[in-house]
């Protein structure tokens, strides 16, 4: 297995980020396997005493057919049967060959121990590393690739480790000691054996390439399939409503037809090319006979060595094919394997610091120093913002959408890191910050209210990871909640379905809103976390969330005026530039950006 | 199974077997669908392994041929001519070449029956999945769904991966076996033997490794499931520090996962060995019962050395039989599985629908709850006897508190869901009959959730339609979205998502509104939909929407502006119409006055 000189591009999903990554084309599988090892620490558990019962077993193969031959040769001849010594061998055999079940039995189990060991190891290390990336690798569609990884890419090892390893593991070394004892017979004839299988080498070597290239784009195509099989579930209602589902049919039709005719491509090498082992298999018996025949006298072969030399050639005929059958699964999983390496080789862009900072329960304070940002995609999002919020005031931020409020916010909860300036908190710098410290002390409520699928009670205790369920029930009492929990099928333990679902669109920012006052943070970011709760309740939340704010910094995205009227700083964005700050009353007479979104709000939510 | 003949239906039945039959009578039928779904490919390849089989037992008399004639003459005799030499050789490569003809056409052929069979139950899943009641996405989860379409259908293929190979053994089994009548009825009894022995091993087997082989691929759904969910809400999970939590969750599954096929792999470990040795140890005995028939006189050195040969032959099949064995348990729960989903039963739209001018929709005692979780829970009744009328050209606001179903009634609206009593008619036409297919030709909706296709904007907006780009721009312009969209880097052709540009919420409303006007309906329905809309750019929108079209208009919002834009206001409460009247009628309502007027309390 050697390196590969391919030039066809990697699945198109990484195609935009992969440019310091390399290609599975310059990337040999032993360079896989060797990066594969080093992700696995499981695989080096034991690896000795199972290499060694892996070779016992292979010899305990090879051992029962050649006594079988012993007798053969030593107790039935043509001149008779020596009735004592073939029942003594054949007993002897029998004993080997129920040892070595034994044996067999012992091993293949360390071996599916190892191989389950390292699945799990591999998969939970690919999740943890995905969900350490930074969001802005996370962007929508690919939640079915990255889901692949840790499932369908990490079930093709799963396959392979049930078959093809030990296939590998014991029909390598049956080769091996097949070949050994034909030196032993006969070195000439050996040399005719590899003589006939030496074409074998480069064929397999051009083959193996083009084989594992075809395999990355067959996982590439799964991962399509699977991205696009997410997009037509969570999109249904669109796919219906909008008589898109002819298209999304024939999308996935699409989609999983590549998958087919990718698959079909990568077979033809398995179909069409391996074979040849056998012919070569069979060739090379057919030269021992011929070349033991022809030059065997001048060699000192004899009859019964070309027979046994015959023999032995078989032995190596069926390891060889066999191996040939599990080269497909072996390469269809080194390109899964591969294509997990990828996820486990993403540089992780937010670093946890190793001794982390803490975070008073006090009040924050935040300043923003020079910070720039931009996404990997698009210009500049965030264009050296400045600014200084001391603890325990209520800010309110507006502008535009698309003015990089959002992305402020973001930037607040450290969910990227800014391209350029810092962020402090209390004097310390955010990336210097304990991230238990820091999930406790600033939460952000998103928009979208993001639930998990299980009861209310169980995602209002979600907002602090050591909340009792009395802590749920008391950030619920503190805003006020009950008249609404109090209406649900179940009350607390009602089910809230995949991303909240069952729930309405404003009864998920509830949920979220509790969550939140659960961690009681010292720095609080509401991200038009309010924007589809009808206005009575959201009323009766503000001044609720404002009576809480008392102990705590609060920073609002404001998509209602009343928000921004009330708070000690208003902060206006513009096209990723803070453009004006001050009070209300201050701004809104200042007849700049802000005095004219009031107006205009004003007239959109008042009656005039 | 042609992928251009794109949007055609595939449809799959399911067996009639259940779980309760034997796990062998399943893969039976399971054999049986991928061969009548495609029965060519299969026979070609069953054909080939035949022919190979066959070569296996040529081999065995070529080689026999060729010690005769060739090695023994020449080496023990004084040397053969070259010509006989280069005679055996060519015997002997002739065999491998047909040998290796063989190896290639079972392969690809069982290759495609297996990848065709993939490909067709993956469709099949598909095509149910989207004709499945709406209701149905409610009660699976999308990973669990995406390990359906993705690992199940791979477990439930492997078992076809050595079928051909399987099926060709059998005529080697019958070959050496009648063979080994032929030369002695006792040889024949030990090989008779082994099959018995192979049925007890596989039964035992199939039957320690069923429930775990059930669990493990239940496990897969789990992990597909948790792994999913977490990276779909990644946004959260991070803000809220869930990390760990998440990670412990997937572990645990991954952990269950583990164990349930490290019990598999104990039975394996016991199986494949025993199923190697098996052969090698009834060789045994038949060279033991050789040696004393010898010994007695009953049969000779030929005969005995003849049949041990054909017993080698076995060793072959009972190999790849057990190979198959082993697989089976797990490939036929697999099977259960996506029959779970063959099963769904789908809803068959009208191919025409018609739907009469004037274009008004009518509630008429609408009752609706959600399926309740299962049987013990409560059901919720989310709307009862709604009764409205909404006139073609009216503009509509609904105004309800959180929770009070609006969303709802607007699914309803669209034909996604029926309603559990009463009717919806759309122009005197029945809109659970129409299907959504046929409502969207009337009715455009912008949902409350903006979900957008990691495609370009302009796939987004014209959702497959022929629509000029003078119909798009002014679309976006009416939708307040043309000053973002043409600062994008490339205009309407920006990819969304994956690999594009990701828009702020305001952003993606806009896209969707301007979405919903290129339909062209007869009524356009806005969920909420400009909640993320600057209150300004809001107004202009809705502005737009009444100089620049005449449909009726049903908007569910919040804004005061928004509702008083409205010509009529339809106050629900607790799922009934509790009001109807102009805004300033229903501000004598103080139900409905304290939900609209909340700020101006505040405030002034
Ligand atoms: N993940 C992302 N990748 C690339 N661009 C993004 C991403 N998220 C937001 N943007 C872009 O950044 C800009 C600011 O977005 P955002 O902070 O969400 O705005 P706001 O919250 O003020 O509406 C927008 O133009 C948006 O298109
Ligand atoms: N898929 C669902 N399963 C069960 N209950 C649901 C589901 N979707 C919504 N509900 C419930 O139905 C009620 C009405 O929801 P919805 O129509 O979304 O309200 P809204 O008026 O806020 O749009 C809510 O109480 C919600 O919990
Ligand atoms: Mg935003
Ligand atoms: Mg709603």
């Amino acid at each position: 297995m050697t390196f590969l000189d391919g030039h066809d591009a990697v699945g198109k999903e990484f195609e935009a980020e992969t440019q310091d990554l390399e290609g599975i084309e310059e990337v040999g599988a032993l360079k896989i396997l060797k990066r594969g090892l080093n992700a696995s620490p499981e695989l080096k558990a034991g690896v000795s005493l199972t290499a060694l019962m892996a070779l016992a077993v292979a010899g305990g193969k090879l051992l029962v057919p050649l006594t079988i031959k012993e007798v053969l040769d030593r107790g039935i001849t043509t001149s008779g049967v020596n009735v004592s010594s073939v029942l003594f061998f054949s007993l002897i055999a029998m004993f080997l060959s129920i040892a070595s079940m034994a044996l067999g039995r012992a091993t293949y189990y360390r071996l599916a121990k190892t191989a389950e060991n390292v699945l799990m190891g591999l998969r939970v290390r690919t999740f943890e590393h995905l969900h350490k990336l930074s969001i802005a690798d996370h962007v929508e569609a690919r939640k079915g690739a990255y889901t692949a990884r840790v499932t369908s890419d990490v079930e093709t090892l799963t396959q392979f480790a049930q078959w093809g390893a030990i296939a590998w593991i014991i029909n390598s070394i049956q080769i091996l000691a097949v070949l050994v004892i034909m030196v032993v017979y006969s070195w000439h004839l050996s040399i005719v054996t590899l003589l006939v299988h030496a074409p074998l080498f480069p064929v397999l070597r051009w083959m193996q390439r083009r084989q594992l290239r075809a395999h990355d784009r067959v996982r590439s195509r799964v991962s399509d399939t699977l991205s696009v099989v997410s997009e037509s579930i969570q999109g249904v209602d669109v796919v219906r409503s909008y008589g898109y589902r002819k298209k999304t049919r024939s999308k996935l039709h699409h989609a999983i037809g590549d998958q087919y005719k990718e698959q079909m491509v990568a077979q033809k090498y398995f179909s069409f090319v391996l074979p040849i082992t056998d012919i070569i298999g069979v060739a090379a018996i057919a030269s021992v006979v011929g070349a033991g025949v022809y030059w065997g006298p001048d060699w000192g072969v004899t009859s019964g060595e070309l027979i046994a030399f015959v023999f032995l050639s078989n032995l190596l005929v069926m390891p060889i094919s066999e191996l040939g059958e599990v080269l497909t699964q072996t390469q269809t999983a080194l390109a899964g394997w591969w294509k997990v390496l990828e996820v486990l080789d993403k540089e992780v862009e937010v670093k946890e610091p190793d001794q982390g900072m803490t975070l008073p329960d006090s009040p924050l304070d935040i300043k923003v120093e020079g910070v720039d940002f931009s996404y990997r995609t698009g210009g500049v999002v965030l264009d050296n913002v400045d600014i200084y919020i001391p603890a325990g005031i209520s800010v309110a931020v507006v502008g535009e959408t698309g003015s990089g409020k959002t992305t402020f916010a973001k930037l607040l909860t450290r969910l990227a890191d800014p391209t350029s300036g810092r962020i402090l908190i209390n004097g310390e710098d955010l990336r210097k910050i304990d991230s238990n410290h820091r999930h406790r002390g600033i939460r952000m409520v998103p928009q979208d209210g993001f639930l998990f699928d299980t009861s209310v009670v169980e995602n209002v205790r979600f907002g602090r990871n050591d909340a009792k369920r009395s802590e749920a029930e008391e950030a619920i009492d503190d805003l006020g909640l009950w008249s609404w929990v109090d209406q649900l099928p179940e009350g607390l333990e009602t089910r809230v379905g995949e991303r909240g679902e069952a729930l309405s669109v404003g009864e998920r920012q509830l949920v979220a809103l509790a969550r939140a006052q659960v961690a009681d943070p010292g720095l609080l970011i509401l991200d038009e976390a309010t924007s589809a709760i009808d206005p009575e309740t959201e009323q009766m939340l503000e001044a609720t969330l404002e009576r809480l704010a008392q102990g705590r910094t609060t920073v609002s995205i404001a998509h209602r005026i009343s928000t921004a009227e009330r708070s000690d700083l208003i902060l206006v964005f513009d096209e990723g530039k803070i453009v004006e700050k001050g009070e209300h009353s201050h701004l809104v007479n200042s007849k700049g950006v802000y005095s004219k979104l009031y107006e205009s709000w004003i007239g959109n939510t008042r009656e005039v | 199974m042609s992928t251009d003949s794109d949007s055609e239906r595939t449809t799959i039945k399911v067996g009639e077997d259940s779980n309760e039959n034997g796990i062998a009578k399943r893969w039976f039928r399971l054999v049986f669908r991928s061969i009548k779904a495609h029965p060519i490919p299969h026979i070609i390849g069953i054909s080939a392994g035949n022919l190979f089989s066959l070569v296996v037992v040529g081999f065995t008399i070529v080689l026999g041929r060729v010690t005769d004639q060739v090695i023994i003459p020449g080496l023990d005799q004084g040397g053969v001519e070259g010509r006989t030499i280069l005679g055996g050789f060519i015997a002997i490569v002739i065999v491998g070449l047909i040998r290796g003809f063989s190896v290639m056409l079972r392969r690809f052929f069982n290759f495609t029956a297996v990848e065709k069979t993939k490909q067709t139950w993956r469709l099949g899943i598909i095509d149910n999945l989207l004709d499945a009641p709406r209701a149905h996405y409610w009660s699976r989860s999308t990973g669990e769904l995406l390990a359906r379409v993705d690992t199940d259908v791979e477990t439930a293929t492997s078992v076809l991966m050595p079928l051909a190979f399987s099926v060709s053994v059998i005529s080697l089994i019958l070959v050496s076996l009648i063979s080994l009548l032929i030369i002695h009825p006792l040889f024949f009894l030990v090989a008779l033997l082994l099959f018995p022995i192979l049925a007890v091993l596989q039964r035992l087997f199939v039957r320690a490794v069923e429930d775990p082989a059930r669990r493990a691929q239940a496990l897969i759904g789990e992990v597909s499931e948790i792994a999913h969910e977490s990276l779909d809400g990644v946004m959260v999970v991070k803000t809220i520090g869930r990390q760990k939590q998440e990670l412990d969750r997937l572990s645990e599954s991954s952990q269950k996962l583990r164990e349930e096929r490290l019990k598999i792999g104990w039975q394996r470990a016991v199986f494949s060995p025993l199923l190697y040795h098996l052969p090698n140890l009834g060789i045994l005995v038949l060279l033991m019962v050789g040696a004393l028939l010898v010994d007695s006189g009953a049969a000779t050195v030929g005969e005995t050395v003849q049949s041990m040969a054909l017993f080698m032959i076995l060793t072959l099949p009972v190999q790849i039989l057990g190979f198959m064995f082993q697989e089976m348990p797990r490939s036929v729960v697999a099977m259960d599985r996506i029959d779970e989903i063959f099963s769904i039963e789908t809803v068959q739209y009208p191919k025409e629908g018609k739907v009469e001018k004037p274009v008004d929709i009518i509630f008429d005692k609408v009752g609706f709850s959600y399926p309740a979780e299962n049987e013990d829970h409560v059901k919720q009744i989310v709307l009862e006897n709604f009764s409205e009328k909404i006139t073609e050209g009216e503009s509509v606001a609904l105004v309800g508190s959180t929770g009070s179903g609006k969303s709802t009634l607007v699914m309803l609206m669209s034909g996604l869901i029926e309603p559990t009593s009463g009717n919806i008619t759309l122009g005197n036409a029945n809109v659970s009959e129409l299907g959504p297919d046929f409502v969207s030709d009337h009715i455009a909706t912008v949902f409350q959730e903006t979900f957008l296709f990691a495609l370009s904007l302009r796939e987004n907006l014209t959702l497959d339609k022929d629509i000029p780009d003078s119909d798009i721009y002014s679309a976006l312009k009416v939708a307040s979205a043309y000053d973002f969209v043409s600062k994008l880097p490339q205009g309407i052709e920006t990819i969304i998502g994956e690999r594009g540009v990701t828009l702020s919420g305001g952003q993606r409303q806009r896209i969707a509104i301007a979405r919903a006007l290129l339909r062209k309906p007869s009524a356009l329905v806005l969920d909420d939909s400009t909640s993320a809309v600057d209150p300004k750019v809001e107004a202009e929108i809705l502005q737009n929407i009444k100089t620049e079209t005449n449909c009726s208009l049903l908007v569910i919002a919040h804004r005061l502006a928004t509702i008083r834009l409205a010509q009529r206001v339809i106050f629900i409460d607790d799922g009934r119409v509790s009001a109807s009247g102009s805004h300033d009628e229903l501000l004598k309502i103080d139900d409905y006055a304290n939900l609209v007027s909340a700020y101006e309390d505040v405030t002034l």
